[in-house]
């Protein structure tokens, strides 16, 4: 069977696009002021995770990834925003802004960071097919965007939602690599769900104790030897 | 003479798998059988040693398949190494019959003292880099554990903590050294010294290995400035033990030096190769000495004197490695086998020296000088032994230790033929201060006599003082008789060494050592003990006959000045101690004289307030510059990096996610950075 997946082609090309999709809206996190459009953004992200998993699944014919892409669809496109939303509204911080560094130094920093992936990926797999290069190359920059949003931000909320869209990352190189069984996203999946739990439990938590859900608070009750 | 050199090798290599087993059966409670066995394999050792030194056998080799997988162990033996082991086998035969003295409480270190043998035989045998290391280490762990032996005393766990923390830095740059060393080849690593031989290091590798090795077993030999756990160490030790680490482990370092210098590195070093030791050695060699004359310890002292001798012995060395490369065999030879030489001297004359220290130790109750005196009279044994052993100390003809460090000087002066002109300074200043060195060295082995064998009893305990056991006798008078022949017949010694010379230098004394003479060259005048010997006892004879004959019928006392020091009054049985020359007061002079710049010596007078009953006293306060300027900086470096990491530990969350960021970002450059180049 000749590899329906080969550069120029058309299923190639959508990939690509895909991959490049969710790396834009990466970006549009990054820069994003307002949680709820924080949130938005993320559900975006996650929908064309999610449709590039399908598009991997037929590429490569293989269902298990149908599977992935709709575990990303209602998980993280659908159930998690929907969540985030709801405690949001019931915490009254939907009007709330959280600043990151500012839009020219973060898309810098963004830019630079998606560079250094290409850079780190590209020559270090030779030996790889084209698309799996390239899609690796996407799949890093996307983590290596998540981590910033994650030290970048002061509310949890936005914190959690770096966090996740890190982990959009990690699907994203995962469905683009030929023959990773089921089980590896399942579990990464069901951590994330595990993790978005807690984290919901923390935001009450902390908001109870400070009143807000900015983390700086916690440092001070953080370092008792200090 | 070619009979079978395996026999030997064999037989030394059963007698180092023996003795752990020996020490199993102590520790399964039979003490005097283990010390009985580990007499009589050490006894063993010593003739097979002595057989093959005077077979004059070539060297052997054999295959031991335990070990590493696969590789299993080499061991060898050669001139070097044998001439090495003769000097641990003997010091083992003198510790374990020593330590057959019933009363002595030496029970506490059966299981470890075998071991301790065994893993020094196993570091002379070794003839690949797994082996000798592996044998390096368990000496130093061995070692560590008899160290501690009494170790509900504080000062002991002080210092079994600092000497297995030097042994720990040993350890860190040695395996490095061996690391580097060894070579890679198609056939993947091979660890034996003889592929070692085939690829020596060259350039910065070589310059690496020479550091690496300076400090892994300069460490453990004592070489400065990592002397500075030798005096605490050796003076916590049981006595036995000290004599093993001190007479027989310091050697087995300087062994690992000359094996990894001059044998596995080859001969194509450059002359400046001599010169860290050359310094070091003499560096050290002034500060051992003079640390000598003011520890009140006596077994510090002897520990001080180990590090001015082992600094003598490595600036030998050091010559020798430098004369070797400049191309001038016949001075490599001499200063070779005058490091040599003097090297087995000490190993027998401070194994003396450590067992009579034990010995005034164990009978009377103290190492203090200042509470010693007088053990002449009620230890006579001891006091002979400890006399010959503090005449080799001071080099006085027609001993070991004179036979010895005549034969450096007579190196280090032959020396400015070496080199250029800065070199040839440098050896005369290293002469010159190997010279201080052996004169405070002298001053040395007066004022432990003096204090603590001669005068008055300065504390009951020491007027009641007793007698060692026979069997403590019997291993001081060996080891005392051993360093009077080989201060009597130095060529003899140096006989043993010319396989080692051949093998290090590639080129023997020759003619320059026979049975009754010694000479740096073969038309000169050299030195024949036995002849001085004869003369001196001959002037002595001669002294005591005219004054005897000139002597006045009879004596009669009269007054006369006595330094404070008179009879004793009525009311003081053993006389006023105190008004005696004690250690301090015998070492001030040096002290104000040499100690004030070298070692920050200071004194204060701690006068009590009036109205206050307590005497004054005088506070005296020295320190040794490795501790000042070397380790003291460093301690203090690592407490400032310790406080900057510990504040890693208090930051905020977003700072320590944005320090992982940051990190995995650098790496990632790495990853570029070694890609693009």
């Amino acid at each position: 069977m000749t590899p329906r997946i080969a550069y120029g082609a058309f299923s190639y090309d959508l990939a690509h696009l895909l991959g490049a999709a969710v790396l834009v809206l990466s970006f549009a996190l990054l820069y994003q002021r307002r949680i709820t459009s924080i949130i938005g953004f993320y559900a975006v992200q996650s929908v064309l995770l999610a449709v590039a998993a399908a598009w991997q699944g037929w590429v490569q014919d293989s269902t298990h990834l149908y599977i992935t892409a709709l575990i990303a669809f209602a998980a993280k496109g659908v159930a998690i925003p929907v969540a985030l939303r709801n405690i949001v509204f019931r915490l009254r911080i939907e009007r709330s802004v959280d600043a990151a560094l500012g839009v020219f130094p973060t898309m810098a920093l963004g830019v630079g960071l998606a560079t250094l992936s290409i850079l780190v990926v590209l020559p270090t797999t030779v030996e790889s097919q084209t698309l799996t290069r390239e899609d690796l190359a996407l799949a890093l920059s996307v983590v290596m965007l998540g981590l910033l949003s994650m030290i970048t931000r002061r509310s949890a909320i936005t914190q959690v939602i770096g966090f996740m869209s890190m982990e959009n990352g990690l699907i994203l190189a995962a469905v683009g690599l030929p023959g990773m069984p089921l089980v590896v996203e399942l579990s990464v999946a069901v951590l994330v769900m595990v993790a978005f739990v807690v984290f919901g439990v923390f935001f009450f938590r902390i908001r109870d104790q400070f009143d807000s859900l900015d983390v700086s608070h916690l440092d001070r009750v953080g370092g008792t030897h200090r | 003479m070619n009979t079978a050199p395996g026999v030997w090798l064999s037989g030394l290599a059963a007698v180092a798998a023996l003795l752990p087993v020996l020490g199993l059966v102590a520790a399964a409670g039979r003490v005097r059988s283990a010390y009985w066995g580990m007499l009589l394999l050490c006894g063993l050792g010593v003739v097979l040693c002595a057989g093959f030194l005077i077979g004059d056998s070539a060297a052997a080799s054999l295959s031991v398949p335990i070990g590493l997988p696969g590789a299993g162990i080499l061991l060898a033996l050669d001139g070097l190494s044998a001439f090495f082991l003769l000097l641990l086998m003997l010091i083992g035969t003198a510790a374990a019959t020593t330590a057959l003295d019933d009363d002595g409480g030496y029970a506490a270190t059966s299981p470890l003292l075998p071991v301790f043998v065994a893993a020094m035989a196993t570091t002379l045998l070794a003839a690949d880099g797994f082996s000798l290391v592996l044998g390096f280490e368990t000496m130093s762990l061995a070692s560590f554990g008899l160290v501690l032996t009494n170790h509900r005393e504080p000062p002991v766990r002080a210092a079994a903590l600092l000497y297995l923390g030097m042994a720990a830095i040993g350890g860190a740059c040695l395996i490095p050294a061996m690391a580097l060393l060894v070579h890679a080849g198609p056939a993947g690593v091979d660890l034996g010294f003889a592929a070692i031989r085939g690829h020596a290091p060259h350039g910065w590798r070589a310059i690496v290995i020479l550091a690496l090795v300076l400090v892994g077993a300069g460490s453990k030999a004592g070489l400065a400035p990592l002397h500075v756990w030798l005096p605490p160490a050796h003076a916590a030790a049981p006595s036995h033990v000290s004599a093993l680490m001190s007479g027989a482990m310091t050697k087995v370092a300087l062994y690992v030096i000359i094996r990894l210098l001059f044998d596995l590195c080859g001969t194509g070093q450059p002359v400046w190769w001599g010169v860290p030791l050359m310094v070091l050695g003499a560096v050290g060699a002034v500060l051992g000495a003079l640390r000598a004359n003011i520890e009140s310890d006596i077994k510090a002292v002897l520990a001080c004197s180990t590090v001015e001798n082992v600094g003598l012995i490595a600036a030998g060395i050091g010559l020798a490695l430098a004369a070797r490369a400049a191309d001038l065999p016949a001075l490599a030879a001499l200063a070779m086998g005058a490091a040599l030489l003097h090297a087995m001297a000490h190993g027998l004359f401070k194994a003396l020296l450590f067992l009579g220290a034990g010995a005034a130790l164990h009978g009377a109750g103290t190492r203090a000088m200042d509470r010693l005196g007088g053990l002449i009279q009620r230890m006579p044994v001891t006091t002979g032994c400890m006399l010959v052993g503090a005449a080799c100390l001071a080099a006085l003809p027609p001993t070991s230790g004179f036979a010895g460090e005549w034969s450096l000087f007579q190196a280090m002066i032959a020396g400015p033929r070496l080199g250029g002109v800065v070199l040839q300074m440098l050896i005369c200043v290293v002469a010159l201060l190997m010279a201080l060195a052996a004169a405070l060295a002298a001053a040395a082995a007066v004022r432990l006599i003096g204090v603590a064998f001669l005068g008055r009893p300065r504390t009951p305990r020491a007027a009641a003082a007793h007698e060692v056991g026979y069997a403590a006798q019997l291993a001081m008078l060996g080891l005392a008789l051993l360093s009077l022949l080989a201060g009597l017949f130095p060529g003899v010694v140096l006989s043993a060494a010319a396989a080692a010379l051949r093998q290090t230098v590639g080129l023997t004394m020759g003619d320059r050592a026979s049975l009754l003479h010694i000479s740096p060259q073969t038309s000169t005048t050299g030195y024949s003990a036995p002849a001085i010997a004869i003369l001196l006892g001959l002037a002595i004879a001669g002294v005591a006959w005219v004054v005897r004959r000139r002597a006045v019928a009879g004596h009669r006392r009269g007054p006369a000045w006595d330094c404070g020091f008179g009879a004793p009054p009525a009311w003081l049985p053993f006389g006023d101690p105190i008004t005696q020359y004690g250690g301090g007061s015998f070492g001030q002079p040096l002290r104000r004289a040499l100690g004030v710049v070298i070692l920050g010596a200071t004194e204060r007078v701690d006068m009590p307030e009036p109205g206050q009953t307590r005497a004054a006293r005088l506070v005296v306060r020295s320190k040794d510059p490795a501790t000042a300027l070397l380790f003291q900086p460093v301690i203090r470096w690592r407490g400032a990096l310790s406080a900057q990491a510990d504040r890693l530990q208090f930051l905020t969350i977003q700072r320590t996610l944005s320090l992982i960021f940051a990190v995995l970002v650098l790496f990632l450059i790495v990853i570029v950075l070694v890609e693009q180049l």
